[in-house]
């Protein structure tokens, strides 16, 4: 029988499919795919990076080297004989919908949200003043990153945000050198850390410690560091009238415990460590100010009340009362938003792929656009933990079953899985496979394992180049460009 | 989690009706998009209440001519909004403690989405099943650096 007549998912004429990004959204989804039964799928994962696995490796912290334990399971998944990776190969450079549609039947696209909300206040971009995501790539060997240069000369910084992610940063420039060490931390950012004279930092809340962001192991986590004295002003920790109403009519154990912990640091005393991480809460900043060579020398902040909105949250209102704080650097953590992709419909409002469910919309139609698919941060917006988008993933993949059994797949001029590597390789010759990642991540562990770190990261793309000997002497080899 | 994110995956079309419309048009409008609720609006497409499937049911037990009636006639009228930024957490609260099955969501005054209940439960079953997945991926990976899932 001809591959054109048999069903799609068959053995005879495996369900193609593209996803592009391979953070955890990615793998997951890949996951779903391969459990399904009665199908057979090829999938193509394609990432910008040469590197897979999204924000585990870029974004999590290099101190929190469990978490990145999810690797493993993402490795099983790319050792499913149906998945292939594309590294350095990227939608909009290398690769356009177009092409994607001409060689699978469904796409999903899983690219995260990668930029920092601005603050929207005047002296947001004196120097001196960052996104904290740009910090935490810095920090993280992302090869875009990695020139970036963070004044750590000051003594003094204001941490905007208190999510996570503000936290990671705080926790980041608190610990000592010898606590740094022992992580995955990129070089060049452990140079600068060393070197570092910062002494005071501030991570300031907008709203009061039973709204923070942050989660219990999180704010915990920091009465354990080395280097630094957690400290909290009495009058921010105390539980305003109308937080303690809110629990006494939904009591919640996580609330009630991270008021607890964010009181215990209001009744500590300070043990004399080098640096101190002072924790505030309902203030937010309104301006900041520079010097005549135009960088920060302060934060201006207002004082925050909270009022009761009628769907029974608890909204920060600004006070008259300001005060201004003396520092040298500012690190924004509002929130993260998502990048149009090329070609792809993008809903403003939300900054994310125009979509229901998973399904990408057509902009005028409002229907969903045959075989193109969305999971994750650039699905839903950047909320939950990266378990989250277990069950988000699922929820598409779902949506992709459903439609391909209806038979609403797009259909491709190409289901051929060597051909397509054939159009990849013309494109980008110096991919990088997931065999590829398999000797790179051995480079990196081995030369953890001699200076005692559990990885020593490849932060420049040349550098991953050369170690794989794809490029010697600046020239590409002659194997990279056969077909 | 804020409310956003359920907006997020859920298109850009609010359904909606004016408070003139007929009980008839509104029921055909609940079956044609397969939803539970319309949010009435003004000309101005500010929302002034919610007419839901069991508004419409409460009046049909009670008045057999209920087709020709105007939306106005039975929807709520005592709204309660929400704004795309709130927490979901406490919103869920609000919804459960009130018996809320949908809650127009207001942006600078205009309607930008509605939610329901189902909405609020999916996603806070995934922001447990997440928080689940990830604690255990902490608590089981093994000394060697291997993660086994359950």
């Amino acid at each position: 029988m001809e591959s054109g007549y048999a069903r799609i998912g068959s053995g005879l004429r495996p369900l193609r499919v593209a996803i592009v990004g391979a953070g955890p959204t990615g793998f997951y989804a890949a996951d779903h795919l391969f459990a399904q039964e009665d199908l057979t799928v090829e999938i193509d994962m394609f990432d910008r990076l040469p590197t897979p696995y999204g924000l585990v490796r870029g974004g999590v912290a290099p101190d929190h080297q469990k978490i990145k334990m999810v690797t493993a399971i993402f490795d099983r998944i790319a050792g499913h004989p149906g998945f292939r990776f594309f590294g350095r190969v990227e939608l909009g450079r290398e690769l356009t919908v177009e092409d994607l549609r001409a060689h699978y039947h469904q796409i999903l696209y899983a690219t995260g949200a990668q930029t920092d909300r601005r603050m929207g206040i005047p002296g947001e971009d004196l120097q001196g003043s960052h996104p904290a995501t740009e910090f935490v790539a810095w920090y993280n060997g992302h090869p875009d990153y990695c020139d970036r240069h963070f004044d750590l000369s000051v003594e003094r910084v204001a941490i905007v945000g208190v999510g996570n992610v503000a936290i990671d940063v705080a926790r980041i420039l608190c610990r000592t050198p010898e606590e740094l060490a022992a992580t995955d931390i990129a070089d060049h950012a452990l140079e600068a850390l060393r070197q570092s004279r910062i002494r005071e930092i501030y991570l300031l809340g907008r709203r009061g410690p039973a709204q923070a962001a942050f989660t219990n192991p999180e704010i915990n986590e920091l009465g354990e560091l080395l280097g630094a004295d957690v400290v909290v002003p009495p009058e921010d920790a105390a539980l305003d009238e109308l937080s303690r109403a809110a629990l006494e009519q939904t009591p919640d154990r996580a609330t009630t415990r991270k008021a607890e912990i964010i009181q215990s640091y209001a009744q500590g005393q300070a043990t004399g460590k080098p640096r101190r991480l002072t924790v505030r809460f309902l203030v937010a900043p309104v301006e900041l100010v520079g010097d005549d060579e135009g960088k920060v020398v302060a934060v201006r902040l207002v004082h925050n009340e909270l009022s009761l909105t009628p769907a029974g949250t608890l909204q920060p209102k600004a006070t008259d009362r300001y005060e201004e704080l003396p520092v040298g650097l500012v690190f924004r953590s509002v929130g993260y938003c998502g990048m149009p992709l090329p070609g792809v419909p993008f809903n403003e409002r939300w900054g994310v792929i125009l979509n229901e469910h998973g399904r990408v919309l057509d902009p005028d139609s409002h229907q969903p656009r045959v075989g193109e698919y969305t999971g994750g941060w650039i699905k839903r917006g950047p909320s939950g933990v990266m378990g989250t988008n277990k069950p988000d993933a699922l929820e598409t993949v779902e949506g992709m079953m459903e439609d391909l059994a209806a038979g609403r797949t797009l259909a491709p001029q190409v289901e051929d899985a060597a051909a397509t590597e054939r159009m990849i390789r013309q494109r980008q010759p110096l991919y990088f496979s997931y065999e590829d990642w398999h000797r790179l991540d051995e480079i990196e562990l081995e030369h953890g394992r001699a200076a005692g770190r559990p990885r020593v990261k490849f932060t420049r793309v040349d550098e991953m180049l050369t170690a794989l000997g794809k490029v010697r002497g600046g020239r590409k080899l002659a194997h990279d460009w056969a077909g | 989690m804020n409310i956003a994110s359920i907006l997020a995956k859920k298109g850009t079309e609010v359904f909606t009706a004016r408070p003139e419309q007929s009980l008839r048009e509104a029921l055909s409008l609940l079956a044609q998009h397969n939803i539970g609720a319309l949010v009435v609006v003004d000309e101005v497409e500010r929302p002034v209440g919610l007419v839901s499937e069991r508004d419409i049911v409460r009046e049909a037990a009670r008045n057999g001519q209920l087709f020709g009636a105007s939306v106005a006639s039975i929807m709520t009228c005592d709204l309660i909004v929400a704004g795309p930024r709130e927490d979901l957490n406490s919103v869920a609260s609000i919804m459960t403690a009130r018996r809320i099955r949908h809650l127009p969501i207001v942006d600078e005054d205009k309607l930008v989405g509605i939610i329901s209940i189902g909405d609020v439960m999916k996603a806070q079953r995934d922001e447990y099943q997440g928080e689940v997945d990830t604690l255990q991926i902490q608590v089981l990976s093994g000394p060697t650096g291997t993660a086994r899932t359950g």
